[in-house]
């Protein structure tokens, strides 16, 4: 039996305080000095532990930027003199997709490894837009048994990148009569894209590629970026060519396993150049997330391709677009359009832009993807603090990013991929699937918030007023 | 109505003030130094915001929770126009914006304070009944009453019972008075204290609470007639003997804030008494798996059901399960099996631990689940004969209300009970040595920040003052009996499938961002 795919994870602290949610403020001036009952000496969490003798040195206290939220402090302190408001920086943190609580989590993960667990229901609102607006489905009895991520059961969470024939046809003798071009598997649906921003130093490139390897899966690169210090990786990366420039980098083409060419109207005629360099090579087409996508991928699944890989914007949204559709509905689009031509299972479907969080995973697979790509959460991982401002104006980085040493930002990498593909398990187990393969396109076990109201609240509350501008 | 709920008379209120020193209000007041205690604001504030004790010679610092802020201006006893030194001051309370979330907001929150201290609905003017979370239940409402339907009684005179046993079957018949009973909630997820705090308010109440996974502790063995023995797939703490005192057994199958994932108690948690009364390691995560490993089918449930029956033949069954796309062929298999009670908790339900990703995305909200399961019973013609118990999100009255109209019998309640008890849902529960609030955790010293009577009187309270929410419903409504209101959907309006100048006639859904 082949071993089993388990990500070892090494919890790896932060480099700098990460920015917190709440400031705890004193009103220093009611303090009591030398008070026996300071509920600082008393916090549960000991948070206070290096700033308490602050009232006696007279020093400026720092803020306290890992408030657990319990308000002890608050509430019995003799003289009530504790209050707290919202971190500044926290509440600048991020922006209206990239909310300050998927970085905090980002940040837990990649320092611990580990799955977000909380007491508590659910803090959120009802329903939301993108990807908020859809549950996954659970079976309350399944089989055979699993026990989630501490299960005896194992699932599967590869994916493949390569073609397949439509049909398998055989000669008189039982021989295959076709060519069944080679597999490349990859053993988790995510694959890395270099960021669009950020301190992409040598250092911060090298980690996400030592990560992408350690990994086993795959990174989308600049070919520009392939230096020497990138080949022992070479295998693990997808250089990202053009028409006028892959035979500039035919040394690239012949040395790795999958390149991808952007599209543009005729790149399937280069596929045969392609593979006249590499006949190995496995061939991924970028395309631009745009209105035309679904027929994009038809023309190219009948192509002698194997991935698709279409790229939205940061915010997971269609680009170029007066009204830019998210990801959800593009992902379905562009699945259904395949299925409908009965070439669904020729090609492997990857977007890039928007995944943020291992739910979007899942739930991107659910419309139809066969894997997704992330970015910026790479550069999170590494305690990116998405002030884009900065770096994209030359300014210094908050986190030095830039002297980040590769082990520690592939720790950290690591770290985070091991707890999302722990919570991809979960919600797999949940919905008695053991494989990630067999969630693709799988909407029936999935429920959308529009088909709910429908089904639920129509027939008590009649038709509905309010669109639903999801 | 059977015997039990006859005789029942409603508990006193007695006032269980915060156990903190420092309460939280939506205002504060600031007296400064130019006070020179002449205690004007003493003898004018009604609401005894100011207090001066006897042989004190300054005023204590103001009860901040009690103050009815800006609304008090009208009033010729406003402290701040009537202080000759101009010593005080009012603002809103800023430390607001640091408590609550989209379901459960600060004023939802302060407001239930409130009512667990003292028995009645806030004076405050506090939005305890809607929620920030945009749908659901802080989307209905209730129409507009028809004043010729209005029923004047007393709320002594309005039935709040349920029953529990609609099957018809031998067993006993289970009337509780009032619409919700206590969600499991286990020794080791919450101090004992508080276990025990609940079971007193149940017998007061005559309603129920649960024991959760975690075993039966003898301390609650004077309450046994208002504790539910739960069955949990982890099976830890339970014996023939805990199957045999309970009037109720409730088979848990899934929780709504972890559909399809087992419990967590992390090994902190995992104390010398806790692992005792589980049988287990001390120190060591339990985990409770999923599902049950001996049930695949609807027939090997039966199997469970029929076992319990015959351990305690007056025992009552439930099946607590989650809210998946099939909720109501569940619910239906449930029924065949034997259970008097179908209980279903959605997505959106609390918990001691769970992954995040769980409580947000696996499973549907309880809102959609009560209607659809409501509707396919009735339409195989059972829903007669079967209790249908909605929980997962119930936070407050209204949202019971809003629970029962859309199909449910009854509530089980869990997170409002520890509110009660002064939770700020800082999520904290499992973390470390648990809850800093002394709420959810067994650590020597945190565990045993509540007494007893402390959590019995707060619960009880917060229960009287939702009956009396329910009871002008009813009256409203014109209906003498809780009961009437099953299923009577047709009472709701939802806020987006209204036109916009009808939309205009209730109250808009509360709107503001919250940073997570």
């Amino acid at each position: 039996m082949p071993k089993k795919y388990h990500i070892e994870t090494t919890p790896t602290p932060p480099r700098f305080h990460p920015i917190g949610k709440y400031t705890t403020i004193e009103f220093r001036e009611d303090c009591a000095g030398s008070c026996k009952n300071c509920v600082k000496k008393k916090c549960v969490y000991g948070i206070f532990k290096d700033n308490y003798l602050h009232t006696s040195s007279m020093k400026e206290p720092e803020y306290l930027y890992t408030c657990m939220s319990c308000f002890r402090c608050v509430q019995e302190c003799t003289k009530g003199i504790f209050s707290r408001v919202i971190n500044p920086e926290y509440r600048s943190l991020g922006n209206e997709y990239w909310i300050p609580d998927i970085i905090r989590s980002t940040w837990y993960q990649a320092h611990t490894g580990n799955i977000p667990v909380s007491g508590a229901g659910y803090p959120g609102p009802f329903v939301g837009k993108g990807f908020d607006s859809m549950w996954t489905d659970m079976s309350e009895i399944v089989r055979p048994t699993r026990d989630g991520i501490h299960g005896r059961e194992y699932i599967n969470t590869c994916i493949e990148l390569s073609r397949r024939p439509a049909r398998l046809s055989f000669n008189t003798d039982m021989t295959l009569a076709v060519d069944v071009p080679p597999i490349l598997e990859i053993p988790l649906p995510i694959l890395f894209q270099t960021p669009k921003f950020g301190v992409l130093s040598r250092n911060v490139l090298i980690s996400m590629v030592k990560a992408a390897e350690k990994l086993g899966t795959m990174m989308y690169v600049d070919p520009e970026e392939i230096t020497d210090d990138l080949m022992p990786y070479i295998k693990s990366l997808i250089p990202c060519l053009t028409k006028d420039n892959y035979m500039k980098y035919d040394n690239l083409v012949s040395s790795c396993n999958m390149v991808e060419i952007a599209y543009e109207s005729g790149i399937c005629d280069e596929i045969s150049k392609l593979r006249k360099i590499n006949d190995d090579i496995f061939i991924s087409v970028g395309v631009d997330l745009k209105a035309d996508a679904a027929s994009i991928a038809c023309e190219l699944a009948a192509a002698d391709i194997d991935t698709i890989h279409y790229y939205a914007d940061d915010n997971g949204r269609e680009l170029d677009a007066a009204k830019p559709r998210f990801l959800k509905e593009m992902i379905r689009e562009i699945h259904q359009a395949l299925v409908d031509m009965s070439i669904r299972q020729k090609v492997n479907l990857i977007f890039t832009g928007g995944i943020a969080m291992a739910e979007h995973v899942n739930k991107a697979i659910i419309c139809g993807a066969d894997g997704i790509a992330v970015n910026n959460s790479l550069l999170i991982a590494m305690e990116c603090r998405l002030c884009k401002k900065r770096c994209n104006n030359g300014l210094s980085c908050p986190v030095k990013l830039e002297d980040i040493d590769h082990e520690y930002g592939c720790n950290r990498i690591v770290n985070l991929m091991g707890a999302w593909r722990n919570q991809i398990l979960e919600m797999l187990g949940a919905m008695g699937l053991r494989e990630v393969r067999r969630l693709r396109g799988e909407v029936g076990r999935s429920m959308w918030f529009e088909d709910l109201e429908k089904e639920s609240f129509s027939p008590i509350f009649g038709e509905r007023k309010v669109s639903i501008d999801f | 109505m059977n015997d039990n709920t006859k005789q029942f008379k409603l508990p006193k209120i007695v006032e269980t003030p915060s156990r903190f020193r420092n309460t939280i209000g939506k205002y504060t007041i600031k007296r400064n130094s130019s006070c020179i205690a002449c205690g004007k604001c003493v003898e004018l504030c009604p609401n005894n915001v100011h207090i001066k004790p006897a042989n004190y010679s300054r005023i204590l610092r103001p009860v901040e929770h009690r103050c009815i802020g800006f609304k008090c201006k009208e009033n010729d006893y406003y402290c701040i126009d009537n202080c000759p030194q101009n010593a005080l001051s009012l603002r809103k309370n800023s430390i607001l914006e640091t408590l609550g979330d989209y379901r459960w907001t600060d004023e939802m929150l302060l407001g239930h304070f409130e009512m667990a201290e003292t028995g009645n609905l806030p004076v405050v003017d506090l939005e305890y009944s809607l929620g920030n979370s945009g749908g659901g239940f802080d989307k209905m409402r209730f129409i507009k009453f028809d004043s010729d339907k209005y029923l004047d009684i007393d709320d002594d005179e309005v039935d709040t019972s349920i029953s529990l046993n609609k099957t018809g079957d031998k067993r006993p018949k289970k009337d509780i008075s009032i619409p919700c009973y206590g969600g499991g909630m286990s020794y080791g997820s919450t101090a004992l204290s508080v276990m025990v705090g609940r079971a007193r308010a149940a017998k007061q109440l005559n309603t129920l609470t649960c024991t959760g996974e975690g075993g039966y502790p003898p301390d609650l063995l004077p309450y046994k007639k208002h504790v539910i023995t739960q069955v949990a797939t982890g099976l830890f703490g339970v014996r023939e003997e805990t199957i045999k005192q309970c009037p109720i057994m409730e088979f848990k199958y899934a929780q709504g804030a972890k559909p399809g994932l087992g419990g967590h108690l992390l090994g902190e948690k995992v104390t010398k008494a806790v692992a005792a009364m589980r049988e287990t390691v001390v120190g060591s995560s339990l985990f409770s798996p999923f599902p049950f490993h001996s049930v695949y089918s609807v027939e090997d449930h039966k199997k469970h059901v029929d076992w319990m029956k015959e351990i305690n033949n007056k025992v009552l069954c439930s099946i607590k399960v989650s809210t998946p796309t099939d909720v109501d062929m569940v619910a239906i298999g449930a029924y065949y099996a034997g259970a008097h009670i179908i209980h279903i908790d959605g997505s959106y339900g609390g918990t001691g631990a769970a992954p995040d990703i769980a409580k947000k995305n696996i499973a549907m909200p309880i809102e959609y689940a009560i209607p659809k399961v409501h509707k396919f019973l009735k339409n195989e013609g059972v829903r007669d004969k079967i209790t249908l118990i909605a929980s997962g999100g119930i936070r407050n009255a209204m949202d019971v209300a809003k629970a029962i109209a859309l199909g449910a019998d009854g509530v089980v309640i869990g997170t409002a009970e520890l509110v009660a008890l002064e939770c700020v849902r800082c999520t904290n529960c499992e973390s470390g040595r648990g809850c800093a609030r002394g709420i959810a955790s067994t650590d020597p010293e945190l565990g045993n920040m509540i007494t007893e009577e402390y959590a019995e009187q707060r619960i009880v309270n917060m229960y009287l003052a939702w009956r009396k929410q329910w009871c002008d419903i009813l009256r409203g409504l014109g209906m003498k009996s809780i009961k009437e209101l099953v299923g009577r959907s047709d009472l709701l309006v939802h806020l987006d499938y209204l036109d916009e100048d009808e939309r205009a006639q209730y109250k808009p859904a509360p709107q503001k961002t919250i940073i997570l």
